[in-house]
């Protein structure tokens, strides 16, 4: 097997060449910059996963959003769910950055985090 | 009082720049930001993929934008907030800043230098002739981030976005995550304008079609919009015939360019090139008006913030350097650009002010497959730049080393995109 695909990892978005001569998951990835190239390669033909970066509803805050994210990628196969998960939520400002929004998103032993400082107002 | 540097704009530029003046020893800095708070456009960028190869960790915009926030504060740089600069007057030995502040209305601030960091502004439908009204549901691509991320409001559930820039791709995730349904993109180039990855991740991963050669011909509606024609264009850019399609839709954005905002640095008298829509500059970042630096997307429009930052860096430099009198001013070389190079930043360099190399900014014209770009000093081949791709939609950055440089007494540096040579 032989496959080409963009390194999404960063922006430079080098493109990456898998191959798999005798098919049993012995990848042998070349095009990459860094050293995350054929990490994310192989996971993205084993188990493609993504950070999700959304927001939820703050209150008392600057704005009435607060930006947050998975602090982990997690399953593509499970935006959609995270998504309905995470726009339950309504916090209270002060919140920090790194704070937990949710705790085991989808009991997938993943966090939801605040990427923002948002005092209160 | 008079400051020793004022910085008019209080984004990732303005930050940088300032936490690098301070720390070459510049005391009095102050910089005015508009907004009501520091952190300029990556407070809405909210995405991940920021920074990863300065902090080595992938940062959203926001995180990006408070580790620089961080550094003022711990600097102890002032600032203020919703301080809108209207004005900047030369006066030799000092320039006068003009302001009008919420609190304290209108106020002059004197200075001995300035960093100009603006930054940019989206190009909007005014600017791009399509027939048709404008009826509301038309939104820039940038606007309708800012309303999603911030305020939290949703402009629509059916949606056609027109131009493949980054803010667009972004915006198609980020609408589908919300529960929008993205018709098209629609890119009247035959390659995209947005950076590859985010085809992949934005558009490839939730199937949303990228219509290359495309164009909107139509935008239908009179108060709220209601769908848009789109067609087909030749090599020519013009409409094939035939190929009209309608598409139903209550948003449509445009991510069809950024320009940069200069109105302050043209009023000022500052000496500006007209392929980067920005200031000419120096290796520091000097323009040509004495104590008046510019960095970040108000010099030309980054792709990425980590170059941004970078950028920021050498005009904090060049800025600390003229305050302490010891930025030379005499320009060895000039960049020009030659075949398949759009423009090229710095425009000047000084070479006594340079430490160990000059990286040069560009961006190329069209898709370039195995080419490289060769920096000429008259017919002399000074340096090369491999490349797999060369694409319009990401800036090239090609280092040369002083010691490369300082082999010729003066001249003009010119970037070709070439044959590669065996
Ligand atoms: C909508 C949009 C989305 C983008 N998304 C990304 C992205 O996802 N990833 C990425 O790497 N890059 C992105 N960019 C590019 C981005 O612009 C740069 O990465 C970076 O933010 C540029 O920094 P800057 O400081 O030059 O400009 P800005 O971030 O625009 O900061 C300029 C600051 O100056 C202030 N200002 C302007 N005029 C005045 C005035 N007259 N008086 C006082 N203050 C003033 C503004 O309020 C602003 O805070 C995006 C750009 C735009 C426009
Ligand atoms: S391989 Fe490394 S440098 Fe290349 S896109 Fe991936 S993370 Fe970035």
């Amino acid at each position: 097997m032989k496959k080409e695909l963009t390194c999404i990892t960063c922006p430079m978005g080098c493109q990456l060449t898998v191959v798999d001569k005798n098919d049993d998951g012995n990848f042998e990835v070349t095009g990459n910059t860094c050293k995350r190239g054929p990490k994310y390669a192989i996971n993205e033909l084993t188990n493609p996963t993504r950070v999700i970066p959304t927001t939820v509803v703050v209150r008392n805050g600057m704005l009435p959003r607060l930006p947050v994210k998975t602090a982990e990628p997690i399953p593509k196969g499970q935006i959609f769910e995270a998504m309905k998960a995470i726009n339950q939520v309504v916090v209270d400002a002060p919140v920090k950055i790194g704070d937990v929004v949710i705790e085991n998103l989808l009991g997938l032993g993943i966090n939801v985090v605040s990427t923002k400082n948002m005092d209160r107002c | 009082m008079i400051y020793d540097i004022v910085i008019l704009g209080g984004g990732p530029a303005g930050l940088s720049a300032a936490v690098q003046a301070k720390k070459d020893g510049v005391e009095n800095i102050l910089i005015l930001e508009r907004d009501r708070e520091l952190g300029g456009i990556l407070n809405q960028c909210i995405h991940n993929g920021f920074g990863l190869h300065t902090f080595n960790e992938e940062l959203t915009g926001p995180e990006y934008a408070a580790r620089y926030i961080k550094q003022v504060v711990d600097l102890g740089i002032p600032y203020l907030l919703d301080t809108m600069v209207l004005d900047m007057t030369d006066h030799g030995e000092t320039k006068i800043i003009h302001v009008i502040n919420e609190e304290s209305g209108y106020m002059t601030i004197e200075t001995r230098s300035a960093i100009l960091t603006m930054g940019c502004r989206e190009r909007t439908s005014g600017a791009i002739g399509i027939p048709g009204y404008r009826p509301s549901g038309v939104f820039t691509a940038g606007t309708a981030q800012r309303f999603i991320n911030m305020e939290g409001y949703m402009p629509g559930k059916e949606v056609v976005i027109l131009g493949s820039g980054d803010i667009g791709l972004i915006m198609a995730r980020r609408m589908t995550l919300e529960g929008a349904h993205v018709n098209a993109v629609c890119e009247l180039m035959p390659y995209s304008n947005g950076l590859v990855r985010n085809i992949v991740q934005c558009l490839n991963d939730y199937d949303i079609p990228l219509k290359l050669s495309h164009t909107i011909t139509f935008i239908h509606g009179k108060d709220r919009i209601e769908g848009v024609t789109v067609a087909q264009v030749d090599d020519k850019l013009k409409v094939i015939p035939g190929t009209d399609e309608f598409i139903p839709c209550d948003t449509l954005l445009l991510s069809v360019g950024l320009i940069p905002e200069n109105e302050i640095t043209v009023n000022a008298g500052v000496e500006m090139d007209n392929r980067t829509n920005g200031s000419i500059v120096g290796e520091l970042r000097q323009t040509t008006m004495p104590g008046v630096f510019a960095c970040g997307n108000v010099v030309h429009v980054h792709d990425l913030v980590d170059f941004v930052s970078e950028e920021a860096v050498l005009a904090g430099k060049g800025a600390a350097k003229y305050v302490k009198g010891t930025l030379d001013t005499n320009v060895t070389f000039t960049t020009a650009n030659g075949d398949g190079i759009g423009y090229v930043v710095p425009q000047q360099v000084a070479m006594k002010n340079v430490e160990e190399n000059v990286t040069f900014y560009m961006r190329v014209r069209q898709v370039f497959e195995n080419k490289v770009v060769n920096a000429y000093i008259g017919d002399q081949l000074i340096a090369t730049k491999k490349e797999k791709k060369l694409l319009p939609a990401e800036m090239v950055n090609f280092k040369i080393a002083k010691e490369v440089l300082e082999k010729y007494p003066a001249g003009e540096i010119r970037f070709v995109v070439e044959e590669a040579q065996k």
